[in-house]
């Protein structure tokens, strides 16, 4: 049993409209695993069917193998995109109250609030309001919510939204601990970047539909069109870039670069290898650039909706 | 897993931590008392002032009519000229002078009467005068018939019809007075209990949206905990906030008497007073031993019993409705269209109650509202005092029942979608909609 969330051909309708179709993922442990996809295409959806907070209208979930029982909201520890606090109550009751409703008693609760209060050096906040708190404060008490109970499956809407840089790596590193002690999460986001950065799987969703999902890697792959980037130096430039374009398929390229290069994006076909490019290239002109173009997550998702 | 005790808990506390619920909670019998003995002074200060009117019969048919009283003196002026009355009364700075004029018969007397004062005197104390004249002239022509005093008195007959259901139960006019005032006051307690915390329940889901907080909550407990939990931990609230009212209200009378030395139950106005010579109350002993009689004769077992029933259904059907309108909502100012059609029943039920149960407690109107659910807490809480066979009541509780299960189901459909829907006002149509999601 290596997937820790299996969701199986999940759909659910809103009246006409169709916010999940048939949609199955595999969230495997120990995984951050990047659930990507345009406004409005079911993400949140989905995510709250794993939450029970709306039931799927088909289709089941399963946590560590078993159906999705009332018991595992303690499994899970959830931090949405809308969120927010009790404005007008004190940090510490709060964090005490929804961590008790969590199912930690008040002492547990307690100890690992001090736990946390201390790691993030927020201890004197305790018996301040919300509304006393910036935002980027109370995104932090909502963080230590949401992980407090230890929860095997962390699921992060948006999680570094309302953070400053500095804040926002703290979280980042804390998630990533978090991964390492053994935590499985699924991670929605439009930050390109970080998914880049942290997601190991990523699913996207694109109007209901489950468009594509897998390791980051392999969807690299599976993206790459065996394309080089080139950076030539040469002194007969017009006749050096038509004898390439004789052979290979051409696109100009941009990069930065130190020398006043030919600068291409050079298409090999299904057949050929890197190497006889190389070679060929090297026999016409200095390289000084030769580079694989391997598709970023962002070209990825605008590529798969484009295309949907 | 149960989380119901700690929302409840928490719902309970950050009302009563709330300091505008203390501050209500607090000022509010203070204000009260304050008013009351505001009230209270005035009309003693009145009462110190003691009134002067002069009576210039010419007549003297009215001789010995008017007798001086706590509160008011009679000075007779007979001798002088009106004019010179007149001058003499506004000299003394007199309440007035009562001025009955030379008339050739008893009959030519009533157009003779006049009253002058500085200013235009007080409703009550004309009609007290014009009463004390009636009487005479009705004695005095009685006489001049031939029916002597004695025989007018003796003809005096006070009727009081004695009431007795067929079971042999008792009851007096006095008794319906009471049953009336013990039913209206339930059904009102009832009714301000529903608006005030009701919109209070209300406000607290609408707070719990605008603060975005509900989806963390919700991903922990079910939603329906999450209302109920509300419901109830306001209504407790809402309990401890009457409980105090109600304790402070009654110690704070007890301490404003006793500094003030105003005895609030025996305030009596002047014109009280006038409107009670004139009645000749048959002694107020009799009436206070007719009072205790008609309340223990209150079915008190039955009224107690149906009163905790009927409130708590009643309370619990409409406020399970303000839950829903709060989720439906993103703010206040969007609950009024919703608020309509809860409203309605319920003013309804009081208009009904007061209305017809006065009337005819056991009519067809009324018995149908006490059972149709929404609007039967308040009536048959009214009509209970009257006597209402236990079979309706259980019938009609059974109604209530049955509709707030399906209405606690209703809204936490509702509820369960509405607190995640952001954005436009939802129609009546899309809730609707909603039910089925």
């Amino acid at each position: 049993m290596n997937d820790l969330l299996v969701a199986n051909s999940v759909s659910k309708n809103f009246g006409n409209f169709k916010a999940l179709n048939q949609v199955s993922i595999a969230v495997p442990k120990g995984s951050i695993f990047g659930l990507l996809g345009p406004n409005g295409a079911g993400k949140t959806t989905l995510i709250r069917i794993i939450n029970q907070i709306t039931m799927p209208d088909e289709g089941a979930v399963l946590l560590d193998g078993q159906p999705l029982k009332p018991e595992h909201v303690r499994d899970i520890g959830y931090l949405p995109e809308e969120r927010g606090l009790y404005k007008s109550m004190k940090v510490g009751e709060q964090c005490l109250y929804l961590a008790q409703l969590k199912g930690l008693t008040k002492t547990e609760a307690k100890a690992r609030l001090k736990y946390w209060f201390d790691k993030l050096e927020i201890g004197d906040w305790w018996n301040k309001k919300i509304q006393e708190l910036s935002k980027g404060q109370a995104q932090k008490i909502q963080f230590i919510v949401t992980v407090l109970h230890q929860p095997k499956l962390l699921i992060f809407d948006e999680p570094f939204s309302g953070f400053d840089p500095i804040n926002a790596n703290l979280i980042k590193d804390e998630i990533l601990q978090l991964r390492d002690e053994g935590a499985t999460v699924i991670f929605s986001t439009h930050r390109m970047e970080s998914v880049e950065e942290l997601c190991d799987h990523i699913a996207l969703i694109h109007k209901s539909n489950k468009v594509l999902d897998g390791k980051l890697n392999d969807i690299k792959r599976q993206f790459k069109t065996n394309t080089f980037e080139v950076g030539l130096e040469s002194l007969n430039r017009e006749k050096v870039f038509a004898e390439i374009q004789d052979k290979f398929e051409v696109l100009p390229a941009t990069f930065k670069n130190l020398n006043d290069d030919i600068k291409l994006n050079i298409k090999l076909g299904e057949h050929a290898s890197p190497n006889d490019l190389l070679s060929f290239l090297t026999s016409k002109a200095e390289v000084h650039h030769f580079v694989e173009v391997i598709p970023s997550a962002s070209d990825i998702f605008i590529q798969t909706v484009k295309n949907n | 897993m149960n989380h119901l005790p700690l929302i409840i808990k928490r719902e309970y506390f950050t009302k009563v931590k709330n300091k505008s619920f203390i501050v209500m909670t607090f000022l509010s019998p203070l204000i009260m008392i304050a008013l009351f003995a505001v009230v209270a002074y005035l009309s003693q200060l009145n009462n110190d002032k003691e009134r002067t009117i002069s009576i210039l019969d010419e007549t003297g048919y009215l001789e010995e009519v008017f007798q001086n009283t706590e509160f008011t003196t009679y000075t007779n002026l007979n001798g002088l000229s009106l004019n010179d009355a007149i001058a003499l009364v506004k000299e003394k700075e007199d309440y007035g002078l009562l001025y009955i004029g030379k008339a050739g018969s008893l009959d030519d007397v009533s157009g003779n009467v006049k009253f002058y004062s500085e200013e235009s005197p007080s409703l009550s104390v004309i009609s007290g005068l014009e009463q004390q004249i009636e009487k005479r002239l009705k004695e005095k022509k009685l006489e001049l018939d031939g029916v002597s005093l004695a025989q007018i008195e003796a003809s005096q007959t006070n009727i009081e019809i004695a009431q007795e259901s067929f079971d042999g139960e008792k009851s007096s006019k006095i008794d319906n007075v009471v049953k009336l005032a013990f039913g209206g006051a339930a059904g009102y307690l009832l009714f301000m209990f529903i608006v005030i915390y009701g919109n209070m329940i209300m406000r607290s889901v609408i707070e719990e949206k605008t603060s975005r907080i509900i989806e963390v909550i919700i991903s922990s407990v079910k939603p329906i905990q999450l209302m109920m939990g509300k419901i109830i931990g306001t209504s407790l609230a809402g309990i401890t906030q009457f409980v105090i009212w109600v304790i402070l209200g009654g110690v704070l009378l007890v301490v404003v008497s006793a500094i003030f030395g105003i005895d609030l139950t025996q305030v009596q106005t002047p014109q009280q007073e006038m409107v009670n010579q004139a009645m000749q109350a048959d002694g107020s002993q009799a009436m206070a031993e007719n009072l205790i009689a008609a309340i223990s004769n209150l079915p008190l077992t039955n009224l107690v019993i149906a009163f905790l029933f009927f409130f708590i259904g009643g309370y619990l059907l409409y406020s399970s409705l303000y839950a829903a309108i709060g989720a439906a909502v993103d703010n206040e100012t969007d609950t009024q269209q919703f608020m309509l059609p809860i409203l309605m029943p319920l003013i309804l039920a009081v208009y009904v109650g007061v209305f017809t149960v006065i009337e005819d407690p056991h009519g067809t109107v009324s018995t149908v509202f006490s059972f149709i659910p929404f609007t039967s807490p308040v009536v048959m809480l009214m009509r209970i005092p009257f006597g209402v066979p236990l079979w309706q009541q259980g019938l009609s509780l059974l109604l209530l029942i049955g509709t707030f299960i399906f209405a606690v189901w209703f809204a936490a459909k509702i509820y369960r979608v509405g607190i995640l829907m952001y954005g436009k006002k939802p129609t009546y149509k899309e809730l609707f909609k909603w039910l089925k999601y």
